[in-house]
Parts: C-alpha cells; structure tokens; sequence
C-alpha cells in the first residue's frame, strides 16, 4: 500500500508455525448456523407456495377451472396429502434440485434457473465489480475532504440517489440515454441467449448503471463514516503524534481499519442487489434470475418460483456466511479469540444508513 | 421527554425534507377533491400532448394525466404508512423483548431475523402476493412482514445498550414494575433511533409500494396509481414522456422528502443526544 | 504572562512555551490563553489542572497539534531553537516522534488493533530513522522494550495490542516515546486508565527512562498526588491559564494561589485523617468564562480587583503566581484529632455477608467471603481493579448472575437476586453508582426521578412530594431549582449529588458507593465525601467501595482489602493503614503511598 511494504520488516516475523487456527470451532458452529438457516428457509418458501391458505391447483388453473380439473390437479401436485409429507418429499426433491417440471414451459425448472442464473450472476459481478473500488475510492476521498464543499454536495447527490427507487433511476436513465436526448443505448436488453453477456456490453451497459446507482450511495456512506471514525480514533491522533504523514495514516492506519465494517456491507449490498434486480430487470427485460420470476410469478408457475427463491435466499445466506469469515479473518481481536462473537445486530446498523430496493 | 423538536427546523435539509414530504401528503390528500376528472375518464386522444388546459398531456387510454395524478397518490401513501407503522410497532415490540429476555430467547430471535432477512424484501412480498393476490391489506401485511426483522436488530441492539446504563439498574433496584421500566425508562430513550428507522423504512415502503404497483401486482387497473401510471405509460416515454415522467417525480419527490427528513432527525439526535446511547448509525 | 526563571544552574532552557493560545474554532473562545513555561535538559514538569482546564491541549500544542474543533492561534514553543508553531508541516514530522514524543492517556484505544506491536516499533523507525541497518534496529527495539520493562524476545513483538494488559499496553507506548531517544518526552495522563500498583511501577518506568536519556519531560495530570514525587517542577492550570508554578517541594510546602492552596486542602492523605475541605462551584466551560481572574467565582478571597486579570507575580525562587491576593504561609491542615467511630464490638452487625461466592462464567471472582457491617460505620472496601470489590458490592444489592451464599440484614436472610426482595427490604439498602451520567435517566428532570422514588415508598400526594423532594435535595446540598433541570444541564459533582438523593429520599440504612467519585475532579471530590461523612453522623452505614487508599483514610471507620475475590486483612482504619501485615495491602499502600512520602 505505502512505502512501508517495501522495507522489509525485520521485527515482524511472520513464519509462526501452522497451527489448529483458535477460531476454527467458530467456523464450523458459524457453519452449522447457516445450514440450519438454510433449512428454515426451505420451511418458509415451501408454506408460501403450497401451505398457506390459497389452493395452489386452484391459483395455478385459474378461478374459471372446473372442480374436476382442479381435484386432478391437486393430485397430480400430491397436494392430498398431509403437509408435513408433502413438504418432506418436496425437500427431498429439492435436495437432489428436482423441483420439477415448470408448469409454464414444460422444462425443467432447473434448467430454467441455470440459463438465467448466468445471466444475472454476469450483471451481479459486474455492478459489484464497479460499486466496490468505485465506493471505496470516493467514501476514503470524501472522509479526507470531510464537511468540504465537495463532500456536501456528493453527500447531498448520494441522499438523492439512495432515496430513489430503482424502476424511477432506470426510467430516468431510458429517457436520458435511449430515447429522446442522447439515443446511444438501447432501452431494453435483448440478449442473444447463444453468446455470452459480457459480449453483447451495450445491453448490459444501463442495467448495470442502474443498480450501481442504487447502491454505491450506502456502499459510500459507510466507506466514508467508517473512515472518518478511524480517523478520529484514538490510535490515529497517536500515530500522527509520532510524525507519521498524513497518506501513510490513512492508507495504513485509517482504511484497513475501515475495511472491515465494509465487508459486512457489500454483503448486506448483496441482498438488495437480488430484490432490486427484479424490477431492474424487467424494466431492461434482462433475462436474469429476476424477470424470470417475474414471469413465473404471472403464470402461477410454482416450481419456478421455488426454484428462484430458495437459490436467491441460499446465496444471501452463503454472501453473510462469506463476509463473517472474512470478517474475523482481518479482525485480529477475533481471529485470536477462541470464541469470536460477532455482534449480530450490527449488520441491521448498517442497514439504516443503506437504501432499500 | 425531551425530542428534539424545539431545534428541529434549524437543520435545512430537514426543513426541505418535511417541506417535500407535507407538499406531496397534501397533494395526495387533496387531490382527488380538486381533480378535474374522474380517474377513469377518458377525455382525450391516447398520448395526446400537453396544452394550455391539459398540463400533462393525457395517457394511453386518453385519460387526464393530471386528473390520474392528483387521484393517484393515495393508496401508495396511506399503503406505506400503514405498513412502516406496522412494522415499526410489531419489530420494536419483538426488539424489546430480545433485548430483555435471556440468551437463548435472544439468539433465537436474531436467528429469525436472520432467516428473514435472507429474503430480498421484494421477493419475500412477491411471493406472498403472488399466492395469495393483491389485497391492499395483505400487501401492507407483507411489507410490514419484511420490515420487520431490521426493526428487531435495530430495537434489539439499541435497548441493550440502554439497558446496560446504570440507571435502569437503579430502576430494577427500587423495584419499579417492569412495564414502569420499559414505558418510562427505556422506550423514551431508544425512541428516537426508532422514529429515525421509521423514516428511513417509508422511504423502502414507497419504493417498494411503487416497484409493486410497477410490476403490477398493486392497484388493479382503472384505478388510478401513480406506480401503476408509470407502467402503464412507459411505452410512451417517446411520445408524450410526462405521462410516465409526472408519477416518477412526484414518487421521488416523495420518498426524496421521508428520506431527508429520517436523516435529518438522526443527525440532530447524533448532536443532541449522543451520550444516552441512542446514537444511530446513519453516517 | 509567567516569565522565565532564573533558578539553578544557568543553563539554556531546552523548552520555551510564550504566550500561547489555543481557541475554538467557530466560537470566540480560548481553550488555553497566555502558557508560558519553562522546561531544563533532562527536567521533569508537572502540568496539573482538573477537567476542561486545558492540559491535554497544551501537550498537544507542544507538538504543534490541535485536536478537531481547535486551532492553535498564538504563542511560540520553541524546542532548542526551532519554534514548533511556525515549522513547515513536513519539519513538523521529522520533529514528531523522533524530537518530542507524545505518551497519549488511554493506552487501550492508542494502539492500532490492526497491527502487531513489533509492526508498530517498525512503523516509527521506518518513518524516522530510514537508514538504520536491520541489525541496528533489532539492537535499538531490544534495548527500549528492555528499558520499559517488556519482554524483549520476538514472540512479545508478534502480539496484537489486546492481548496484552493494559500495563503492557502503556510500556508500549512508552517504548515507541523513547525509541528515538527524543530530547523532550509530552506524557499526557499516561497512568490515569490503570490501577494503583501498576501506575506506580509505570511511573517508576518514566522516571528512570527520563533520568537515564536525559530527556525532558511534561508530565500532565489531574492528580497532584501522582506527580508529587515523579516532578522537580509544578505548573497549576485553571480555567485555560496558568496560576502557579513552583519547584514541587516549594509548592506543596507554600502554595500561594487559592486555587491551589484548594486543590491541595481537598486532596486525601493516607498517612493523616483529616477532613477534605472541597473548593465550592466548578469551572466554567471555555465559552462560559468571563472577564477578569478565572478563580474568582470559587475564590474565598475575591475584591473587585478581581475583576481584571490578575497580573504574574514573581514570588522569588522561581515561584510565580497569578493573583490579586497571593496567600502566603503554609498550607494549615486541620488534621482530625478524633479517630475514626469507636470500636463495635459485641453489638450485632446491621448487614452480614456468609460465604459469599461469585463466579463469571469459569472463573471464580469471590470465594468465601465474609462480611460485617456494623450500624454508623463506615466500611471501605478496597482492592486493585479484578480484586471482585465491586461483585461484592453487587451481590449485596442481588444484583450478582451467579451468586452463592447468606446475606443477612438485621439477622434476616435477604434474596440474593434483587428480584426476591420486597419493597420494604429494597427501601434500606441503597446503592449509588460510579459513573453519575449514566446513572440518571437522561430524559426525566431530577424532580421527577427523586418525586418518582418518593412516591413509590411512601404515600405521598403532589405536594407533599415536591416538599419531600426539595429536602433531599438541600440535604445534598443542591438548590431548589435543581428539580427542573435535566441531569445533562448539571456537572458531574451536581449529578452524583442528585445520584445520592435519589438513595436518601429512600431514607435507608446502608448505602453502598461503589467508587463514586472515581469519575469527578479532587475538589468536587472532597464536597461528596465530606457529604457522606456528614450522612454518617446522622446515623447511616456506608459501604465504602474504592481502589483510593487517601480517600479511605479521610472517610473510613474500617478497611477490608479484598485480592482475587478473597478477603486479605480487616480492621480499624487507622492501625490497619499505618501497619499493614499482608504483603498485599502493603504493596497497595506502597503504591499509593509514594505520593506523600514526606
């Protein structure tokens, strides 16, 4: 990062023998957790779908359906039986990514899920890949130029972005740049399903815009705020008193300190990115995870709906999972400590100064 | 108690955040009294251009676009209201609660939050909604449901620390009731990070009420929505762009308005009342 | 301003501060104005003032650093012949660090988490002294982490800041002062966050590092009675401005300024028993302060001269002082010449504790402790911080998780949770808390908080209720008025009086203080304690909790020592502090003791 790296340091030595890491009790409860999350997940997509109080036959034919149609149905679905065995056999089917066949097209729902989930996964990486660097470089400029004019206004420009709503951001967007005033993109996102995304950029170019927008306010606010309170720490007035230079405290001082409550927050970026992808997506008609949803959810295509869910609430779950360990890994008060604890409300924290959908 | 409130319209961005938010409630409030047509009315060519008489033009039924916006704003505001209002009360009552019982029922509380907050909000109420229709009071119910476990963190963790001052241990030691404690020790001091968080989830609520009505799973059709008038006259944007374009602004201006004033109140507090433990985190 | 001193040899100050001042930014208000002091080659000068009296923002100033919300606005600090204000930023950092090093206060929060300590050594040798070989750096690390008493072997140099203890921490920091063998050393309170024994062995660190590098040093602190013997010299800061200075022995023997004649009168002494005579009122916030002498709304001896600024006097001996009416003579202290209450014995104690026993999780914090508290006595409870002083104290109030053993008051068995108690058994025991601001509910105003008590004992209507409340509230000696007020529009003294209103509008028996005024300046200190000691004349037990050996000698009728949650020696306050038989209670009062050795 800083000149610092180069000298090597000689007192620091850091050949310590491998050893049974303390925290690794940690992983595997934390482990254990996510699994057991997981499984409660399942509970709650299966009792949305089939278990409350709607009749998914009846949902699924319509209210014109005759009574007999539906009965046949309803077998045929195995939704006869009693629910705990219904829900035992679905989660079996589940395991083993059988969710069966879409009620809509007559394919796999899998496979269905497989074609869009490249899609999105390819939008995803590169909004993240974008809002990442992007945020972190603009929160560490903006904290260094804290209460400047320069911080206001882009602080006053982020509360605008963060309060609209996506669909409002892309509809801007449309107009902007593929419409009236400057028709350089196209306004929705007709993909080639036999080439890649990544080689078809003009598509992906106001989607990816979009979702940037949305989440780069609360991915900069809490870069910015976690570097101001490191620059006001105790540690850093120490350090500056020892005549460290003012780049050297905040490149070696300030931002790895900052960086670990932003881990937790692309995590949390992760979540809405998947809700916000939705309506990003059928505004653009991308064909992701999120438009096919969409779509499954107007056709009453339940296997689908399943399928998207479950995939879309086990990937937050691994996303959280990832940024714990990450985040005791580059904390060396938990990384030492037998029992880490991390404090369970404070993703919630930074939830408040973050954006919705 | 003491809020805020003496010092509160000190603060520009709040003054203009309660500004916005005031204009649009009466705008929504008033509006279907002062509408020059019914909402359904077809008076006009479809994206027929704006005039002199005719502000906004009309949509693609030929409906008075104005008319449609001055009816519509109703039902996403009393809808994101309603379901910031319930998610408030509902999450702070189980945050409370975390916060006071033991370990284990507090560790089962935040693994439920986490469970829930696995769900993108907009799927956790699309898939409700998509079983079980479009109620209005179901959709509230759903988007209060998904509010819910961020207001129980939040409540959760704020009551810890106010629960750990000394002072509610004086309060245990004379042997106050516990509803004493809670309504007259704590709630008054957790209460404006709650009110802060309350601001912020209307914001998500119009969002999310919008995004729904955009999608289409809010408002039927005729009735007039500005989320849904936004959807319905997207094809147009060529055309007669102020058809979709009046809707987006005013939802902006809106959860514009909500938001400002939510981050305008958190940084009052963050001045006032740092040391009783109601700091909120919104940098 | 205080000029300069012509005492001892003659030799080229190595420190010179004129004239400075340190303002807030925005308001028109001074932090600090006019310092001016002095400070010899390898001299040790004491900065002392009490809270909000500017003393970290002077050590600050001397490194040519104001902290947020500050900007230093005049003055010179010339270090040999380079005045630090006006040095370029990039001279200002070779400066730092290498010339004048900087010991910051909380030793827990001055260590980077992120980093190992060695990295943190490496950081300043990579900053400051670039071409040192690697062998000269291993020698110079070894040598400094030796020199402050840390292991000096590479595994120490491997570990992150918390995993050592807070001593470990502050030799640290220590360390990475007198790395560069710096000629001027700026300690600001660098032993105020640890307890009583390792605060003297780090003191005896500085000293001997200040001795052996010839390095001068600025010593700050709210507490006379730590620097009495580490300093030659005394600087006494009030209000932003220096009042006195002195060599140390002149000031203790002949303080001039009343201010300082106050601090001293209100300081505890652990070798006599006398009364603390407190300085009435408390200072004014820099934006507060008015015209004139900044003592003169405390000053016994203010005149209307007092209403300009009192010119720097020259007392001779390099003695000066700041005052209209310097007070000469030495400081007469009414030492008591009756003991503490006479002894107890055969009467039935008011509170017995039986076995007690408490545990945090694995570890055992009390074992089997036995306890007597007898009717108008006061019982100081002392140990070093983890001794389990306060887990007693909380086990008394059944505030303990995980508590065994017999609790008796009056010889009737109490709940060992609060929640066992009755509203009766609840009313005689009253407990006050160490941290007053957090003791009182921020959004209720003291009237309401002491009405609510009163009302849930006794059957009072509106009335009699706000009468009941302005008598406790004179009987802690807060006015009338206070009853309107927010606890956050009082000072930390007001607030731990209206702490202990709120106990005595219970009218109890036994009050437990668990180390209440660890958190308030000396001179508000003295009025609480004479307070309680005026409680106890009326016939209340006190439970008397502190890590303060002085302030257990002025208050105490007896002292039970307390070590790794056992009980190492009891009795009589007085023969127990002039003879200690256990090494433990020893080494305290060696530790605490050092700061009146006369």
């Amino acid at each position: 990062m800083t000149a610092s790296d180069s000298t090597a340091p000689v007192l620091t030595d850091t050949r310590a023998a491998w050893s049974v890491p303390a925290w690794l009790p940690w992983l595997l409860r934390r482990l254990l957790v996510g699994l057991a999350t997981v499984f409660a997940i399942t509970i709650i997509v299966f009792a949305a779908t089939q278990a409350l109080p709607s009749d998914p036959a009846r949902v699924i034919l319509g209210p014109e359906a005759t009574e007999q149609a539906v009965a046949v149905l309803r077998g045929q679905l195995g939704l006869d039986r009693p629910l705990p065995i219904q829900y035992a056999h679905w989660l079996g089917d589940a395991l083993r990514l059988d969710f069966g066949r879409s009620l809509d097209s007559d394919v796999e729902a899998v496979a269905i899920v497989r074609d869009r989930f490249g899609n999105s996964l390819v939008l995803m990486l590169l909004v993240l890949a974008v809002t990442v660097p992007l945020s972190l470089l603009l929160g560490v400029a903006l904290a260094v130029r804290r209460d400047s004019r320069l911080d206001r206004i882009a602080m006053a420009g982020l509360i605008l972005f963060k309060a609209l709503p996506g669909f409002i951001l892309a509809i801007g967007l449309i107009l902007i740049f593929a419409t009236n005033i400057l028709p350089v993109l196209p306004a929705v996102s007709l993909l080639d399903p036999q080439r890649s995304p990544l080689a078809q950029p003009s598509y992906l170019v106001l989607p990816t815009v979009t979702l940037v927008l949305s989440i780069l306010p609360f991915l900069v606010r809490l870069v910015r705020a976690g570097v101001i309170e490191v620059l006001e720490a105790d540690y850093v007035a120490a350090a500056r008193l020892r005549g460290l230079s003012e780049r050297r405290l905040l490149w070696r001082h300030a931002v790895p300190n900052a960086l670990v409550p932003t881990v937790q927050g692309i995590a949390m970026t992760a979540r809405v990115l998947l809700g916000g992808a939705v309506i990003v997506e059928v505004v653009f008609s991308y064909p992701g995870l999120g438009s096919a949803l969409n779509s499954a959810i107007e056709m009453r295509d339940i296997p689908v709906i399943q399928a998207i869910t479950l995939l879309q609430a086990a990937l937050v779950v691994l996303v959280n999972l990832v940024a714990d360990i990450a985040t005791v890994l580059l904390t060396p008060r938990l990384r030492t400590a037998a029992r880490p604890t991390l404090k369970p409300g404070s993703r919630a924290a930074w939830k408040l100064s973050g954006g919705g959908t | 108690m003491r809020l805020p409130f003496p010092t509160l319209p000190r603060e520009r961005q709040l003054r203009l955040g309660l500004a916005l938010l005031l204009g649009v409630l009466l705008f929504a409030l008033a509006g279907p009294v002062m509408a020059p047509h019914a909402q359904d009315a077809l008076v006009g060519q479809p994206y027929g251009a704006p005039s002199d008489t005719v502000w906004l033009g009309y949509d693609y039924l030929g409906r008075d676009v104005v008319s449609r916006l001055l009816h519509g704003g109703w039902t996403v505001l009393w809808m994101s209201l309603a379901s910031a209002l319930a998610a408030l009360v509902v999450g702070a009552a189980i945050g409370i609660l975390a916060g006071f019982a033991g370990r284990r029922t507090d560790q089962a509380i935040v693994w439920g939050t986490d469970v829930l907050l696995a769900f993108p909000d907009l799927i956790l109420v699309l898939l409700v909604v998509s079983m079980l229709g479009r109620e209005p009071g179901l959709i509230v119910l759903t988007v209060a449901i998904a509010f819910v476990p961020g207001v129980v963190r939040l409540a959760r963790g704020v009551t810890m620390g106010v629960a750990r001052l000394e002072f509610v241990e004086a309060a245990r030691l004379l042997g106050y009731p516990a509803t004493r404690i809670l309504f007259r020790e704590i709630l008054p001091n957790i209460a404006t990070p709650l009110l802060v968080h309350f601001g912020i989830m209307l914001t998500w609520a119009i969002s999310m009420l919008a995004g729904l009505s955009f999608l289409g799973y809010g408002v039927a059709p005729p009735t007039a929505d500005w989320g849904l008038m936004i959807n319905e006259n997207r094809a147009g944007l060529v055309l007669q762009p102020w058809a979709a374009l009046a809707p987006v602004v005013l939802i902006g201006l809106f959860a514009l308005g909500a938001n400002l004033v939510a981050e305008g109140v958190s940084r009052l507090n963050a001045r006032i009342g740092a040391a009783t433990g109601g700091k909120t985190n919104a940098g | 301003m205080p000029a300069e001193f012509a005492i001892g040899p003659a030799s080229a100050p190595l420190l010179r501060v004129e004239g400075l001042r340190v303002s807030l930014t925005g308001a028109r208000a001074d932090i600090v104005s006019d310092i001016g002091f002095t400070l010899r080659p390898g001299e040790i000068v004491g900065l002392v003032g009490e809270s909000g009296s500017g003393k970290s923002t002077i050590a600050a100033a001397l490194l040519g650093h104001a902290r947020k919300g500050a900007v230093i606005t005049g003055g010179r600090v010339i270090l040999d012949d380079l005045d630090i204000l006006s040095a370029e930023a990039s001279a200002l950092r070779d400066l730092r660090g290498a010339r004048v090093a900087h010991v910051p206060q909380d030793p827990g929060a001055a260590l980077n988490p992120m980093l190992r300590i060695g990295a943190h050594l490496d950081e300043v040798l990579d900053v400051h002294a670039p071409g040192m070989t690697p062998d000269q750096r291993v020698e110079r690390v070894v040598a400094v982490m030796a020199d402050v008493g840390l292991p000096p072997d590479p595994a120490f140099r491997q570990r992150f800041p918390h995993q050592l203890s807070g001593g470990q921490q502050q030799r640290v920091l220590l360390a990475l002062a007198f790395l560069l063998r710096p000629r001027l050393v700026v300690l600001d309170e660098p032993t105020t966050a640890l307890d009583v024994v390792t605060k003297a062995q780090v003191l005896e660190t500085v000293r001997h590092l200040c001795r052996r590098q010839g390095a001068g040093a600025l010593y700050v602190s709210h507490d006379l009675s730590v620097v009495r013997d580490l300093v030659d010299r005394l600087v006494v800061l009030y209000a932003g401005r220096v009042v006195e200075t002195a060599a140390s022995h002149t000031l203790f023997a002949e303080p001039r300024h009343p201010y300082t004649r106050g601090l001293l009168a209100a300081m505890p002494d652990i070798a006599v028993r006398r009364h603390l005579l407190a300085v009435p009122g408390h200072a004014a916030a820099p934006a507060a302060r008015g015209e004139g002498c900044p003592f003169r709304s405390r000053c016994a001896v203010t005149t209307d001269r007092c209403l300009d600024l009192p010119p720097w006097q020259e007392q001779g001996r390099g003695h000066g002082v700041a005052c209209h009416h310097p007070v000469s003579g030495s400081l007469a202290v009414a030492v008591e010449q009756t003991g503490p209450a006479a002894g107890t014995g055969g009467r039935e104690p008011l509170l017995s504790v039986r076995g007690a026993t408490a545990r945090y999780g694995k570890q055992v914090v009390l074992s089997g402790v036995d306890l007597d508290l007898h009717a108008g006595e006061c019982t100081a409870l002392v140990g070093a911080s983890g001794s389990g002083k306060t887990t007693l104290a909380r086990a008394i109030m059944g505030l303990g998780e995980d508590v065994a053993g017999t609790l008796l008051l009056d010889g009737v068995a109490q709940g060992l949770r609060e929640g066992l108690r009755g509203t009766a058994q609840r009313r005689r025991i009253q407990y006050i808390f160490q941290n007053p601001s957090r003791a009182l509910n921020p959004r209720q105003k003291v009237g309401d908080i002491l009405g609510a008590v009163a009302r849930h004992f006794l059957p009072l209507d509106r009335g009699q209720t706000a009468a009941c409340v302005a008598a406790t509230l004179a009987k802690v000696a807060l006015p009338a008025s206070a009853a309107d007020r927010f606890p956050a529009e009082l000072s930390g003294g007001e607030q731990q009086r209206v702490a202990i209103a709120r106990a005595l509008i219970c009218e109890p028996d036994l009050l437990i203080c668990d180390e209440i005024t660890s958190a308030l300046d000396v001179s508000v200190q003295a009025a609480i304690v004479e307070l309680l000691r005026g409680l106890q004349q009326e016939g209340l037990t006190l439970l008397f909790v502190t890590h303060d050996l002085a302030l257990v000698r002025s208050i105490a009728d007896r002292v039970v020592v307390l070590n790794a949650g056992a009980i190492v020696e009891q009795g009589a306050a007085g023969p127990l502090l002039d003879c200690p038989h256990h090494p433990y209670t020893r080494s305290l009062i060696a530790a605490s003791g050092r700061a009146v050795a006369s």
